[in-house]
């Protein structure tokens, strides 16, 4: 569980890092399904909460891939659309981080800024 | 364990339906998403196989208003109930506050319900969480087969088989007609509650 600065700090990183980046949306979220921090530029109508339920589902179902074929795990997904693109990584055994963007910004980018966020978060945390 | 954000004042609260396949699990939440319809945000989330069984999950989240200024967001869950999703039922399993176990009362279904439990027990134990101390409320389904004299097992029966020792409250149910599903709801969500505010606030 995070104390008050700590959640104030990685909404404070994410503003910053990511959605000052141009990424539409952000979730910070656990294993379990439930968002620790919610992140949403305005112009995505996301149904975070349900969201989230699946993305926990989907990571749970991958791990199990990656063990089936010898990996200890896939710390990275990329779902592309036509529209919006989602980018899924882990922050730690517990944690993943989400984000959602547009064409105009590239998956590289994205990779990057998230590589930088979750090392910061990892800090806070510790 | 619930997770409480000090800093948007909310708390997420996980209750799983758990239980044998096609005992009414899914059924339940059918019944709470479209009684509550209008008062819900969101919509109810299934993940269901071509032949309309649960292949991950149901999910059905809601809000029950505020504990001493947190507001309480309520996240309803399935397990798949087919005996080969048992991987898939430890993932739902993670994180769980309170568990509605749904056994099925049809005479042939005596043994899956005790199987059921019995892996419940065992599902929880890898997230080091016991059943005897977990919120639990026992809802014994599909009590409406007897008019149609459909061979049911009668209640101190299934009491005996998988209530003996947890001693948890237990509803007959219809989940079909929505027999007995909000007082169940009500129950586990009281009790998830309780839980929580003793290990919380």
């Amino acid at each position: 569980m995070f104390n008050k600065s700590q959640l104030d700090a990685i909404d404070e990183l994410i503003d910053s890092r990511l959605m000052g980046s141009g990424i539409d949306c952000v979730i910070l979220m656990n294993q379990a399904g439930n968002t620790i921090a919610e992140h949403n530029i305005g112009n995505t109508d996301v149904d975070v909460k349900a969201f989230a339920a699946l993305a926990a589902g989907n990571f749970a179902a991958v791990d199990a891939m990656a063990k089936l074929v010898g990996e200890s795990e896939f710390a990275l997904l990329f779902h592309k659309g036509e529209k919006v693109n989602v980018h899924f990584s882990k922050v730690n055994h517990e944690m993943f981080i989400i984000t959602m963007f547009n064409k105009q910004i590239t998956l590289g980018l994205v990779r990057l800024k998230v590589d930088e966020v979750v090392n910061s978060i990892l800090e806070i945390c510790n | 364990m619930a997770l409480v954000n000090v800093k948007t004042k909310e708390v997420q609260v996980k209750i799983v339906y758990y239980g044998p396949g096609r005992g009414g699990k899914t059924t339940n939440l059918e019944y709470i998403n479209k009684k509550y319809r209008e008062r819900l945000k969101t919509q109810m989330v299934s993940l269901k196989t071509h032949d309309d069984r649960t292949l991950f999950f149901d999910f059905l989240p809601f809000d029950v208003g505020k504990i001493k200024g947190f507001q309480i967001v309520i996240q309803l869950y399935t397990v798949p109930g087919q005996v080969k999703y048992n991987e898939t039922r430890k993932v739902v399993l993670g994180g769980v506050d309170g568990i509605v176990f749904v056994a099925d009362v049809q005479l042939n279904q005596r043994k899956r319900n005790i199987e059921s439990l019995n892996q419940l027990y065992e599902n929880l134990k890898t997230h080091q969480l016991d059943l005897f101390k977990m919120p639990l409320v026992m809802q014994y389904n599909k009590i409406d087969l007897k008019n149609q004299n459909i061979p049911i097992i009668p209640s101190r029966i299934m009491q005996k088989d998988l209530n003996s020792h947890l001693k948890a409250p237990a509803f007959e149910a219809s989940a079909l007609k929505g027999g007995n599903v909000i007082p169940t709801l009500k129950r586990i969500v009281s009790m998830t509650l309780a839980s929580i505010q003793d290990e919380l606030f």
